[in-house]
């Protein structure tokens, strides 16, 4: 199904858009009201909140380009150094905008 | 996570606005990535209006630049839905990570929380949760400041996006994931959750190369979180 975009085209593209998202932020806690949270869902849940930022990040580490690595060689280093969050990703920026102005 | 997970939090002015505040930082950030955004959507060929109110009510920034790859004379509806859900799915997971906190507001609390839910947010809000304090105000003051700050973003985009030239170049594309990194990294420290990462990593990558495209994140979450549902963390 096509939606030609005109304004009330594009405004229902929007709309469909946006209440697929709410979908996706209401659905989760929905899910969850109808399961027992039980020592092993706790557990489930604890892990997969780590997992959804390392799943974000590890094609970006694997497939992303040197400057993109270096970044997140640059912030990890300074995490585990410094343990603040601001310095950490402003040492990774720093990082790619340098290694990509000169190589 | 401990026993005092079940705790309730309640959310008051003070911590609406610290949250707010601590958020703000990274704010600063996304309103370029929204203006990077607007002004990708411009060149799509969307008008203003209709930018700045996409990026106020769908407000998930992956998700609008993957709709802008199927935006033309016409957009084809059921790709894009599928489109927006399957980058957006990682919403389900946060709202369940969420969960055990948010289950003792009232619902209506709640769902409106949730309206505003974003990954720096989520990440922040379940580290304080994590560390036995209350996320409820980085949650939803902090979202509401990265909710503004797209909203911004988007409009600054229309109107001084073409400033920019190249957002790689500056190393902007990097913001969210040396964001994420940190927030794995600041997090908890064992085997466990090393094995966990582990197994996180290698399935999203294996997603992401053998699977529908942006799977790699719901795959790589389930994955780990099995993981740390069979090898249980000791009792407190």
């Amino acid at each position: 199904m096509n939606i030609e975009t005109s304004a009330i085209g594009t405004l229902v593209v929007i709309l469909v858009m946006a209440v697929v998202t709410l979908a996706t932020r209401w659905g989760g806690i929905f899910v969850m009201s109808f399961v027992p949270i039980g020592r092993r869902v706790q557990n489930f849940i604890s892990a997969m909140s780590g997992s959804v930022l390392v799943a974000l990040v590890a094609p970006l580490a694997v497939n992303g380009d040197s400057g993109a690595r270096l970044a997140l060689l640059a912030t990890a280093a300074t995490m585990l150094l410094l343990k603040k969050p601001l310095p950490a990703i402003a040492a990774g920026i720093v990082a790619a905008a340098l290694f990509r102005q000169f190589f | 996570m401990t026993s005092n997970a079940a705790r309730a939090y309640e959310l008051d002015r003070h911590e609406l606005w610290s949250g707010f505040k601590q958020l703000l930082p990274i704010s600063l950030f996304v309103v370029v990535f929204g203006l990077a955004f607007g002004l990708a959507a411009t060149q799509s060929g969307l008008d203003g209006t209709s930018i700045v109110i996409m990026s106020t009510l769908v407000f998930a920034g992956a998700s609008q630049f993957a709709a802008l790859d199927l935006w033309g004379t016409q957009v084809p509806l059921i790709p894009l839905a599928i489109t927006v859900f399957a980058v957006n799915a990682r919403h389900l997971l946060m709202g369940a990570t969420l969960y055990p906190w948010l289950r003792h507001l009232p619902p209506a609390r709640r769902y409106g929380m949730m309206l505003v839910v974003t990954d720096a947010s989520w990440a922040m809000s379940m580290q304080a949760f994590g560390r036995g304090e209350s996320g409820m105000g980085l949650l939803f003051g902090g979202g509401i400041a990265l909710w503004l700050a797209w909203i911004l973003g988007s409009w600054l985009g229309l109107h001084f996006g073409s400033a920019i030239h190249d957002p790689m170049s500056l190393g902007l594309d990097m913001v969210m994931g040396c964001f994420m990194l940190a927030m794995a990294i600041g997090g908890q420290k064992s085997l466990r959750m090393l094995a966990i990462w582990t197994v996180a990593a290698g399935s999203s990558l294996l997603a992401y190369r053998y699977l529908p495209e942006n799977s790699h994140v719901v795959v790589g979450a389930l994955a780990g979180g099995l993981l740390g549902a069979i090898w249980m963390e000791k009792k407190p």
